[in-house]
Parts: C-alpha cells; sequence; structure tokens
C-alpha cells in the first residue's frame, strides 16, 4: 500500500511515532497525563519516544528525572496517589531492576492493600528485547517478573497501530501497567533475519496509523495469521519471526500475538489450540521460569484432551543475553521451523 | 599509626548493652531556646551549623524560650496533649490485646507522641501524610475513629481493610494518612511524588515524609531527598531518629559522628535538628517548614530526636540489646511529662486534670475495645469473608481471579 492509499485521517508511522502519538493525544486529553522519565524533556528520549512534546505541553506535564528508577518509579506512584496519570519512562528494561520494589511492593498493591482508597494509575514505558547488539544490559525481556506480581498488567505491542492503541489503553486503565516496547521493531518489523536488510515501518503495509484517538483493548489477543495446523502463541518482536517461519516452512500455523500478556485473554489462545491441536511458546526471554512456562502450563490445563502433541517452548537460552553471539541466542525463524516439524511429527 | 599496619574494620557499638549504662553524649544537645529560627528563604548551607545543634523550646523548668517559642493557640495545646494521652492509652491498650492474642501484632510508639502529634496539629486538612508504623499519632490527632482503627488491628469482620493487611498497617485518606508498606521507606519517595503532583497541578497542599532512622539507609532516601530537592517540591521530609532500629543502634544506620539533619544539607535541603520531646518545638518547626513549602520555597528535611522507650514491636525485646532504664536516662525526658509541666505553668492543666483525663482515655479506649470486638478477632468466626481476598488486586476482576475465587467455593 503506498502512501496515498492510506485510510484518511491515518499517516505513516513508525513505532516510535505511533507511541509518541499516543502520549500527544492523551496530553492533550487530560491534564493529569504527565509524561517523565531520563532524557525524555528537551532532548525528546534516547529512542526519541518523546520528541517534541516538552515544547509542546511544558515543562510541567514534560519533564526530565534524575537517573534513579526507583525514584522514578516512586515519585510516580505518589503523582498517582495524588490523582494523576503518570508515564513514566525507564530508558531500557535492563534497567527497570532498582524500581522493582516501588513496582511490586507498592505499585502492584496500593489498591489492594488500602480497600481502593488509593490507587496507582500510571505507566511504566520501558524498551525491551534484543536483536540490536544491545548485549547483556540493553537486550533483556524481563516480562515473567511482572507477570508474576499481582495487582500490575503486562502489556506488550508488535507494531504500531497496536502500539499507540495499547498505550492509549495502558493510560487510561486504572491499574499500574509495565508497558513493554520491543525497540527491535521501533523503526520496522524483524523477522529474525539478521543477515537480511533492515525493513523499515515506511515500506509496510501495516504502517498506517490513526491520527486522532483510539484505542486497543489490554486483554485482548490479536490472530497475526490465521491457520489450521498449529498455533504458535508469542508476542513483540517474535509475532515477525513466527510469521515469518510459518511462510518460508509452508506449515499452516495460526500465530497469536498476545498484546497483553497478564492479564490474558484466554479464549482467543484456547480456542485457537483447541482448533489446531498443537502448540508452540516462543519468547525471546530465558527460558526457566520464563513466561512461556505459565502459558505452557494454561494450555495443557485447558486444552489437554484435545493436544496431539507435547507443547513445545523456543525461547532465549538460560543465559545472560551475549554479545557476539547473539544470533545463537535469538530464537530465529530457523528454531521456530524445527519446532513446528517436531509438534507436527508427533 | 604506622601506614604499614593492617587494615580494621569499624563496626560501630552503643556505648552499652545490657546491664551498663548509657553514656549520651553522643546527642549533641543545645540549651533550649538556644538555636536561632532562620529566615523562610535560607539557603541549606546556612542552616549546616544549624543541622548539627537542637532546636528547643521547652527548658527544664517548663518555659517555652527562645525565638522557636511562638505564640501557640491555647487550645491548640490541649488539643496536643489531649491527642497525645488518648494515643499512649490506645497503645497501652493494644499492646495487652496483643499479649491476650485478640490480635496477632501491634506497634507502639511509647515517647514518640509528640512528633506526629504536633505536626499533624501544625498542617491543614488535605495535606498527605505518607506515614511509617509509628505515626499513629496523626490518625488519634485528626480523630479517627478509634473502634474502626481496632478493628483493623483485629482483622475482625468490620475491619476496614477487610482483613488483608497486617495489624497497624491502617489507610485513611480523608485523615491524610497515606496506606502503610510493610517496605521501609517506599513511601518516602512517595511522598515528594505527591508533592511534586500538587505543584504541577498549582494546588496548595503539601506533603509529609516520615521514615525512622534506620530506614534512611534504604536507597529511597537517597532518591526522595534528590527528587525533592531538583524540584522543590513542597513537602517536609521527616527523619524519626528515635536511636534505635529494632536491635540496631543509630550508629549502625550512619548515625555515628554526625547527624540525619548533615545529610539534608548535603543535598540541598534546609535542614534541622529538633528535640522530638518538645511539643512546642515540633510544632513551631513544623509550621515553618510547612510555610516554606506552601510559599513555593521547597522541601525541609527535620530530624526528631528521639527515644524508642518502648519494645520495637510486640515481637521485641530490647532487655536483650540495650539496658533496661535507658529510657527514663534520656536526657530529653518524656514528652507527655514536658507538656504537663509547661501547661501546668501557663494555668491551662493540673495534676487532677491529667490524671482525670488519663483515666478517661483509659476508660474510653476500653470500651471502644470492647466494641470492636463485638466483630471478632483474631481467628474469630467472625471475620472478613474469604472473597473479599480476590477483589481490589485490579479494578474489575480479571478471568483468572473469578476461576480462583470459584475454586475456593468463596
Ligand atoms: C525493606 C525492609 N527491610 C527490612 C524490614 C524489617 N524491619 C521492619 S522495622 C525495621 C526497623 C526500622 O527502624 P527505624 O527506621 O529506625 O524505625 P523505628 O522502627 O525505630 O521507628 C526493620 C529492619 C522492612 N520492614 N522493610
Amino acid at each position: 500500500m503506498s502512501q496515498t492509499e492510506l485510510p484518511t485521517g491515518t499517516a505513516p508511522m513508525t513505532m516510535i511515532q505511533s507511541l509518541r502519538s499516543a502520549m500527544d493525544v492523551m496530553l492533550a486529553r487530560s491534564d493529569d497525563v504527565v509524561v517523565f522519565g531520563q532524557d525524555v524533556g528537551y532532548f525528546g528520549g534516547v529512542f526519541r519516544c518523546t520528541d517534541g512534546l516538552q515544547a509542546k505541553y511544558g515543562k510541567h506535564r514534560v519533564f526530565d528525572a534524575p537517573i534513579s528508577e526507583t525514584g522514578i518509579a516512586g515519585a510516580a506512584i505518589g503523582m498517582a496517589a495524588y490523582g494523576l496519570r503518570p508515564v513514566a519512562e525507564i530508558q531500557f528494561a535492563d534497567y527497570i531492576y532498582p524500581a522493582y520494589d516501588q513496582i511490586a511492593s507498592e505499585a502492584a498493591r496500593l489498591r489492594y492493600r488500602s480497600r481502593g482508597m488509593f490507587t496507582a494509575p500510571l505507566v511504566f514505558r520501558t524498551p525491551c528485547g534484543g536483536g540490536i547488539y544491545g548485549g547483556q544490559t540493553h537486550s533483556q525481556s524481563p516480562e515473567a517478573i511482572f507477570a508474576h506480581v499481582c495487582g500490575v498488567r503486562t502489556v506488550m505491542p508488535s507494531n504500531p497501530y497496536d502500539a499507540k492503541g495499547l498505550l492509549i489503553s495502558s493510560i487510561e486503565n486504572d491499574d499500574p501497567v509495565i508497558f513493554l516496547e520491543p525497540k527491535r521493531l521501533y523503526n520496522g518489523p524483524f523477522d529474525g533475519h539478521h543477515d537480511r536488510p533492515v525493513v523499515s515501518w515506511g515500506k509496510h503495509p501495516g504502517n498506517a496509523v490513526p491520527e486522532g484517538y483510539y484505542s486497543v483493548p489490554l486483554d485482548k489477543a490479536a490472530v497475526a495469521r490465521e491457520g489450521s495446523q498449529l498455533t504458535i502463541v508469542t508476542y513483540g518482536t517474535t509475532v515477525w519471526v513466527a510469521l515469518a517461519a510459518a511462510e518460508e516452512a509452508g506449515i499452516d500455523a495460526e500465530v497469536i500475538d498476545l498484546r497483553s500478556l497478564w492479564p490474558l485473554d484466554y479464549d482467543t489462545v484456547m480456542d485457537s489450540v483447541k482448533k489446531t491441536r498443537r502448540c508452540i511458546v516462543l519468547h525471546e526471554a530465558t527460558r526457566t521460569c520464563g513466561f512461556g512456562a505459565e502459558l505452557v502450563a494454561l494450555v495443557q490445563e485447558h486444552c489437554f484432551y484435545h493436544l496431539e502433541a507435547p507443547v513445545e517452548r523456543v525461547t532465549g537460552w538460560d543465559t545472560p543475553y551475549p554479545h557476539a553471539q547473539e544470533w545463537d541466542y535469538f530464537p530465529g525463524p530457523a528454531r521456530v521451523i524445527d519446532a513446528m516439524r517436531r509438534v507436527l511429527e508427533d | 599509626m604506622s601506614a604499614s599496619s593492617s587494615l580494621h574494620l569499624h563496626v560501630p557499638e552503643p556505648s552499652a548493652r545490657p546491664g551498663q549504662t548509657t553514656d549520651f553524649s553522643y546527642l549533641k544537645l543545645s540549651p533550649a531556646g538556644a538555636v536561632a529560627k532562620p529566615p523562610l528563604d535560607v539557603t541549606a548551607a546556612q542552616t549546616a551549623a544549624l543541622a548539627d545543634q537542637l532546636v528547643r523550646v521547652l527548658d527544664d523548668d517548663g518555659n517555652a524560650v527562645g525565638p522557636w517559642a511562638e505564640d501557640i493557640d491555647d487550645q491548640l495545646l490541649l488539643d496536643a496533649m489531649h491527642a497525645m494521652l488518648k494515643t499512649r492509652a490506645y497503645d497501652a491498650r493494644l499492646v495487652i490485646a496483643q499479649r491476650q492474642k485478640k490480635t496477632s501484632f501491634y506497634i507502639q510508639c511509647l515517647g514518640e507522641e509528640a512528633i506526629a502529634i504536633g505536626q499533624t496539629l501544625a498542617l491543614r486538612d488535605g495535606d498527605m501524610h505518607f506515614p511509617t508504623y509509628r505515626q499513629q499519632g496523626i490518625l488519634i490527632a485528626k480523630g479517627a475513629p478509634l473502634v474502626e482503627m481496632m478493628c483493623q488491628v483485629l482483622s475482625n469482620a468490620a475491619d476496614p481493610l477487610k482483613g488483608r493487611q497486617l495489624p497497624i498497617m491502617y489507610s485513611y485518606k480523608e485523615h491524610g494518612f497515606f496506606t502503610i508498606s510493610g517496605n521501609l521507606t517506599t513511601q518516602y519517595i512517595q511522598a515528594v511524588g505527591w508533592a511534586m503532583a500538587s505543584a504541577i497541578k498549582g494546588d496548595t497542599k503539601i506533603a509529609a515524609a516520615w521514615v525512622g532512622d534506620g530506614a534512611t539507609a534504604e536507597g529511597d532516601f537517597h532518591a526522595a531527598l534528590t527528587f525533592a530537592h531538583v524540584y522543590r517540591a513542597p513537602v517536609i521530609l521527616n527523619v524519626v531518629n528515635n536511636q534505635w532500629a529494632i536491635s540496631t543502634f543509630q550508629a549502625i544506620a550512619g548515625g555515628e559522628n554526625t547527624t540525619f539533619a548533615a545529610r539534608g544539607v548535603g543535598y540541598g535541603i534546609p535542614s534541622l535538628r529538633v528535640d522530638g520531646n518538645d511539643l512546642l518545638a515540633v510544632y513551631a518547626v513544623s509550621r515553618w517548614a510547612a510555610e516554606r513549602a506552601r510559599s513555593n520555597l521547597g522541601p525541609t528535611l527535620v530530624e526528631w530526636v528521639t527515644y524508642r522507650a518502648g519494645p520495637h514491636s510486640t515481637s521485641d525485646d530490647p532487655s536483650k540489646y540495650r539496658p533496661a532504664d535507658d529510657a527514663q536516662r534520656f536526657p530529653l525526658g518524656d514528652p507527655i511529662e514536658r507538656l504537663k509541666q509547661h501547661l501546668v505553668k501557663r494555668g491551662l492543666w493540673s495534676e487532677e486534670r491529667h490524671e482525670q483525663t488519663r483515666a478517661g482515655y483509659d476508660a474510653e479506649i476500653s470500651r471502644a475495645l470492647k466494641e470492636a470486638e463485638t466483630h471478632g478477632a483474631l481467628g474469630s468466626e467472625l471475620r472478613p469473608g474469604p472473597a473479599e481476598m480476590f477483589n481490589d488486586v485490579y479494578k474489575d476482576m480479571p478471568e483468572h481471579l473469578r476461576r480462583q475465587r470459584q475454586q475456593l467455593g468463596a
């Protein structure tokens, strides 16, 4: 689809632009929305996600923060308890651990422990995932440690349209949301073929994003590809890996993009597995106690009598994210194709 | 010492252990009235000397002296006395209730009543306290319902927090009392964020952050001071130095040869060190700090020097780590006795009235506990139902929690 064919009211956007557009829309809609984090103010963010927002809304609404993740998280919780809707950025998901106590002990439990008297309607945006030669501390996928925390929502988009709609929903949602942004997808889709030229969203059919307000519901998965032979449950960058693997292997896989990791959309996942009777769970994060373990457990609990083969997991290895060995680590299409063949043989 | 002598790790110790006598000279005490009252727009650097002294108003004879002795309304002082007596009676009764196994746990604030109560009376409705578990005086000074507070402690059917929280972890938005967390110091930076929000909205409300001496060692203390300074947040940063963190003397928290007020100066925050057992000093300094905050002059850090006269909690036995007579020998005395002396001197109070009031609160608290117990106590049949366990995790109950509630048959 060329630019001129875009639906009216939409514009071609990268994920960076669509995320910025979401914040722009929400800053304009409500005075209670504030955006802050390291380098997000004047400079517009190390990934440009907040570019221009301070100039447009002023320093009271969009501002720089000291390099203290616990400070950013704790201050955001206090602001939310006051009645604001903070959208705080953690520069890399790899650096969210200093904020973990504030997220797990505080944001997640404010509503519960105060019986709803105090709440934390806030969003922590943070770039995650590998595939960019980020090494150990610019590549991690820590979603499982948040999915394990009761009281927070964990969300991860895989394309510009969903990124904007899910971020708007997250800002509007009254629960704390960990909004993980696969930075490998910021500028274009990535299917794991690191040896091929980079594709940008500009050339991609899925880049039309409405310029105004719209939302994509939380707790609702998307069927990224309909298929009949097996189901791949995944999210983030590996949605694109799964799509590529299915095409290359000529296997009619159904690809489920979870979008909301937890709480999740049971029905879409279980209906698909009951239909295809075979399932692969795919993520970049390390395997042991990764979010995939929960997905496998849920699928076997709910679909046991429908399954024709053991549920497979294709994940990152149980190692820190390496630098030189990036493509041995990243679960690319070849590993997904192997898994599909195994699952179909059973 | 020769350059070649081997290294030696310094591990601070209190001056006395059980059976010995504490040398309180480590507390740098100034005479009442000796410390200056700076202008509201004082700089942090100008408070450096003050952070090493001790603001005191009441002298040994109960006279209010010096620049911090202000015209305080008689009624306010009487209110403070009432709240202090009521808080002490409340604590005493609930400690017994814990011994009677009506509740699993209790924390008293014996000896520290003046601080929370004095500050509460200096703030306004709408301001928000971010307390620790040892500022129940805020709630009592604000007139929170005693029976309901006790129901929280008893985790009974009328517990406003539905049995989800450990006793004393109250939450009262309408009384400006933020939900207490078991995780130390987390609320300190949250208070700063709340104050920032008030400033963002152009509001007039301020926040009060609370932390103990021991918990200043947490990273969130550093974050809070940094953010408060950077954004000039309208917040009072209270450090209650009661000398002890469970069994750990304040020197292990970093208090040796320095003060906690001095920390504030290092962050660029005007800071004072104040007699925490002197209600008049607490009130005057709190009012000063609140006025600074409301005038957009930013945060103030206050170290309140006091003594944790009781055990850390009902699970603690201080005779195992400190002298038994420590509280009696603490040079700043008891806050209630000192205010009593002052009020008697002013002709506002008498021994008889004191006794009467004290006995009146004992009776009122006992009656309140009886009433609270009609809604049940720990382990009784009367308790919040299991279905309550699943509510309020999220705003709307997600599918997995509906399934789990059903599995429990609740
Ligand atoms: C993060 C964290 N670590 C440890 C504890 C256990 N704990 C509870 S109270 C306490 C001592 C706190 O001392 P201090 O800050 O001086 O306050 P005080 O109890 O004297 O009022 C400790 C270690 C905790 N609640 N939270």
